[in-house]
């Protein structure tokens, strides 16, 4: 990961929790057997249980439970008997106007996720709850109450989240957004959620405050929503942190309250305060039985989880000197089986990781098998290929099949003999010779622009198969 | 006549459906306007049902244990297409998408349905003077109530509109007005019976139940309407209803329990009228006449079960009637922001009583007050539970009075809420702890009108108390209660 730029002055440091609600992917809504689907028409997934009909019933969709606790032991949660309960309040896009989540027993409870450079955040909880449907308010404001008229659609009703919070554990927005990156690998890892944050099956709120470095009190924390990226919510923290030390350094506070993230604005206005919030009235949801999962069925849940990407990071680490980003990649790609095969099969692991990373950038890599992949690593690293020809073999291996050395051949690479490359640089040097004393006795400019020529010109004059860094070495060398 | 013998001579051909049927709509022009029984009569609605009964009879193709049995429905049961109305202003006009599982059973046991029956707004009451359509007359004396929250449904078959009806029973609901009307009605163990497509009023505490003229035709629509549904996650699974199966097992060796705190007994709870007490007691001596083991037993904390559930249910309550915001059905009434809407609506749409619950139930669930309130309301269930449980492990069944006094007159009590909660003390604790319970006349008080008795038992053991019933059935029809 690369160095976080200073968010706050020194004597400053950012406290951050995240709220990430994950929608899953489950074939049924939470409580009824309406689509969970994205869907086009307004109110065409609904049923008198999702649009909370007088009378109508919630069943619990086993599969959302089962996908509950697989997140919950894939964060190392504890997961125990949970209790569903109702949160009281008034809203048009709620149909019950209460919304079933769980309350003092939750799902899932204490757990951590570890970044990629190592850094852990604890987990306080990750419960199980409903989706409310969408409010599209016309005219007027815009806004709830003064609005000429609002639109309510119940498809989203009832399609169930779990929402995962995490203690204020983060200091660096490069952790606010690693954190949101890897919740987002483990979901994918596990497949119970697509986890798109543009779709809004993630959706991400900060809890944003800030203390004097060394202290270790919380101060008064504001939460942000409506953040859509995790470059949004980069912009977001760092400008309410910075809201906030501006609110201290004038002495005044801030307040405790919800505010609206603005991204076309860049900045965060003020929703409802705290103080004045509701009184959710939390009770136990009587038309649904405590979930109670046995130890059985929590060893089940272990035994279904692959391995998680931090694991997979990690093996491959120990294989290799290349640096997180080259790891996050390559196992957010999937391509870490791969690549561990083809180091077992005797291929340089780093080399073969910064391949993967940069030259198999793609969806279906599926033609590239551990041996073949192997093999060409080793003719690049027997300086049988260059780097260049090694780039154009991988590719047409990927886009079709194929083993290395019979691309090789068929493209007319030949590994040429450094006689003759040398030769090719003394006729270079013979036919260029301004440009050759500007090599060796310009600036480092200079030197750099011309190494750049004789280069271009033995690239041209080889069909760019020579290999750039023994061009270099013998520039260098007879430059001496 | 009985449902029973209804249903024989209409599967048998001997009578048609359709004949039962004007039978019934007669009587429903004769004397209807005078008690209100219903909402709503669904003529059309029966007259189809009552065809198809027919016409499957002729056709030589099986038909259900109802068959041609007219029937009355609370009006806090979902009917598709049908309104349903809780007697609320708030829901006037609505008409369910759907049939609760209740009405598809008796749909599909060849029930037909007369009408919607008047109950005190969301079966908030004990009189059903509570209605926002008027309150229902007791066919038996119409100067007074009929009971409540189903006294439009107890009313339907004491006049005799139909000789089945469906009720529901959060405080007492069924057992109370059946014994005002003179007729068994019975509430199922809490899971027994589905309550999907019943209109929630305190969903820990509701369930349907059967009112009849007899408990024999009791036990029959019992089991028509008790089962496992998918649909209802508090229903009880692999359970399999035969009450009727009960009806002539007699009492020979049962141990009864007459419960002290709620007969009169010591420490017992005040206000039982000294006629409910002599017929309870009578009713007791016949079930020790009929071979029973009878004694007195004490259940400290039955007393307690007003106060809990005049916590419990109203906080239920608020939550469930939230939804009545004028944002998808029923009434609206219009304002400038969707804030004053929803307070214009509720404020027009509700009744006194609706709204005083749902105030004492927001009340005792809001930050502060949970602990004191609700929480400790809980603790309370906790231990009647404890309680009752101990009691059953010496006891088949227990006694009580159904109700503290005979049908009283109309506006006795509907100005002092307090008054009116009292008439629940008996049928309470059995709603908190989930047990069935029965209520069975059982004599006439003073004033001439029926006195009910009560038969309570452990969860699951609902054909006990048909069993029990119908031995005190016997007793009062052969002149053991005075
Ligand atoms: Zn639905």
């Amino acid at each position: 990961m690369s160095p976080h730029e200073p968010t706050l002055p020194d004597e400053w440091e950012l406290v951050v929790g995240l709220e990430v609600h994950v929608e899953l992917a489950t074939r049924t809504k939470l409580f009824c057997g309406c689509a969970n689907e994205f869907s086009t028409d307004p109110n065409t997934n609904v049923c008198p249980v999702c649009l909370g009909l007088p009378g109508s019933l919630p069943v619990m969709n086993g599969k959302a439970v089962d996908y509950a606790m697989k997140l919950g032991r894939a964060l190392g949660c504890e997961v125990h008997g949970s209790v569903m309960a109702r949160k009281n309040y008034f809203y048009p896009d709620m149909a019950k106007d209460y919304q079933t989540t769980q309350y003092d027993k939750p799902t899932s409870m204490d757990g951590e996720l570890v970044l990629s450079d190592g850094a852990v955040v604890g987990i306080e909880r990750a419960h199980i709850e409903e989706d409310a449907g969408k409010t599209t308010h016309i005219g007027g404001g815009g806004r709830i109450n003064d609005a000429m008229f609002s639109l309510v659609d119940y498809n989203r009703a009832g399609v169930p989240l779990v929402e995962v919070v995490s203690r204020p554990d983060i200091r660096t927005i490069d952790h606010a957004k690693a954190y949101v990156n890897e919740l987002r690998d483990i979901l994918l890892a596990i497949e119970v959620s697509d986890a798109k944050m543009e779709e809004g099956s993630m959706r991400v709120d900060a809890n944003v405050s800030v203390r004097p470095v060394g202290s270790e009190e919380l101060r008064t924390r504001c939460e942000l929503k409506n953040i859509n990226s995790v470059r949004s919510m980069g912009r977001a923290i760092e400008y309410e942190a910075q809201r906030h030390v501006d609110l201290y350094n004038s002495g005044e506070a801030p307040r405790q309250e919800t505010r609206h993230w603005d991204e076309d604005g860049g900045r965060s206005t003020p929703g409802r305060s705290k103080e004045d919030a509701d009184d959710y009235r939390y009770f136990q949801e009587p038309d649904l039985v405590p979930l109670e999962p046995s130890a059985a069925d929590v060893a089940a849940i272990d035994a279904s989880l692959p391995v998680l990407p931090a694991a997979r990071r990690a093996r491959l680490a120990d294989l290799s000197g290349v640096g997180p980003d080259v790891l996050s990649t390559v196992v957010e790609r999937g391509q870490d089986g791969l690549a561990l095969d083809a180091i077992e099969a005797g291929a340089d692991a780093d080399k073969v990781l910064t391949r993967l990373q940069n030259d198999v950038a793609v969806d279906d890599w599926s033609n590239l098998t551990p041996p073949l992949l192997a093999a060409l690593i080793r003719m690049e690293t027997s300086g049988e290929l260059t780097a260049t020809q090694a780039k154009q073999v991988l590719s047409d291996m990927v886009e079709s099949g194929g083993d290395p050395a019979t691309i090789a051949s068929g493209r007319g690479f030949e590994a040429m003999e450094s006689n003759e490359l040398e030769g090719l640089v003394d006729q270079l040097i013979a036919d260029n010779p301004d440009e050759w004393i500007r090599f060796t006795s310009g600036d480092d400019g200079e030197q750099k622009k011309m190494q750049g020529f004789f280069t271009g010109q033995i690239m041209k004059a080889t069909n760019g198969q020579a290999d750039g860094r023994a061009i270099a070495q013998l520039l260098a060398a007879k430059g001496s | 006549m009985s449902a029973r013998s209804i249903a024989a001579d209409v599967a048998s051909g001997a009578r048609s459906a359709a004949s039962v049927l004007d039978e019934h709509l007669a009587r429903v022009r004769e004397r209807e306007e005078e008690i209100h029984a219903f909402n709503l009569v669904t003529e059309e609605k029966a007259r189809s049902q009552a065809d198809a009964v027919d016409a499957a009879v002729a056709a030589g193709d099986p038909v259900g244990p109802l068959a041609g049995v007219p029937l009355a429905l609370k009006d806090n049961m979902c009917t598709r297409g049908i309104p349903t109305t809780c007697s609320s202003k708030i829901l006037e006009g609505w008409r369910p998408p759907y049939d609760a599982t209740v009405v598809s059973r008796l749909a599909d046991a060849g029930a037909v349905f007369v009408g919607k029956t008047n109950l005190d707004e969301f079966a908030m009451g004990s009189s059903t003077e509570n209605s926002a359509f008027g309150p229902t007359r007791n066919p038996l004396d119409t100067g007074r109530v009929p009971g409540g929250s189903s006294g439009g449904s107890a009313a339907a078959v004491a006049a005799n509109f139909a000789p089945l009806a469906i009720g529901s029973d959060t405080g007492g609901s069924i057992r109370q007005p059946a014994a005002f009307c003179g007729i068994v009605g019975m509430k199922p163990t809490y899971g027994a019976v589905s309550r999907y497509g019943l209109i929630a009023f305190g969903s820990s505490l509701d369930q349907f139940g059967p009112f009849a003229t007899d408990v024999a035709d009791a036990a029959a629509l019992y089991d028509v309407i008790a089962g496992h549904d998918p649909l209802d996650s508090t229903s009880i699974t692999d359970f399999t209803p035969n009450a009727v199966d009960h009806l002539s097992r007699g009492v020979q060796g049962l141990r009864v329990g007459v419960v002290r705190e709620l007969s009169g007994g010591a420490g017992s709870v005040e206000g039982l009228s000294a006629d409910v007490l002599a017929r309870t007691n009578e009713a007791v001596e016949a079930l020790a006449a009929a071979g029973a083991i009878v004694e007195e037993v004490s259940v400290p904390s039955a007393t307690l079960g007003l106060s809990a559930y005049y916590i419990v249910a109203p906080a239920e309550a608020s939550s469930n009637l939230a939804r009545y915001d004028g944002v998808r059905y029923g009434l609206r009434v219009d304002a400038p922001t969707t804030g004053e809407m929803n307070t214009a609506t509720r404020t027009a749409g509700f009744g006194a009583e609706v709204k005083r619950r749902i105030m004492l139930g927001t009340y005792a669930l809001s930050a502060g007050y949970y602990d004191a309130f609700y929480g400790k309301a809980l603790k309370v269930r906790t231990m009647m539970l404890r309680d009752f449980a101990s009691v059953y492990e010496n006891f088949d069944v227990l006694i009580t009075p159904t109700a503290p006094t005979t049908a009283f007159p109309f506006g006795e009590r509907s100005s002092d809420p307090m008054t009116m909660y009292v008439n629940d003390v008996c049928t309470i604790p059995s709603n908190l702890t989930g047990h069935p319970g029965i209520s069975v006349p059982f004599g006439v008080g003073d004033d001439g009108l029926p006195v009910g008795v009560q038969v309570l038992a452990p969860a699951l053991a609902d054909g006990l108390t048909f069993q029990v019933a119908a031995v005190l059935e016997a007793a009062a029809n052969a002149g053991g209660a005075t």
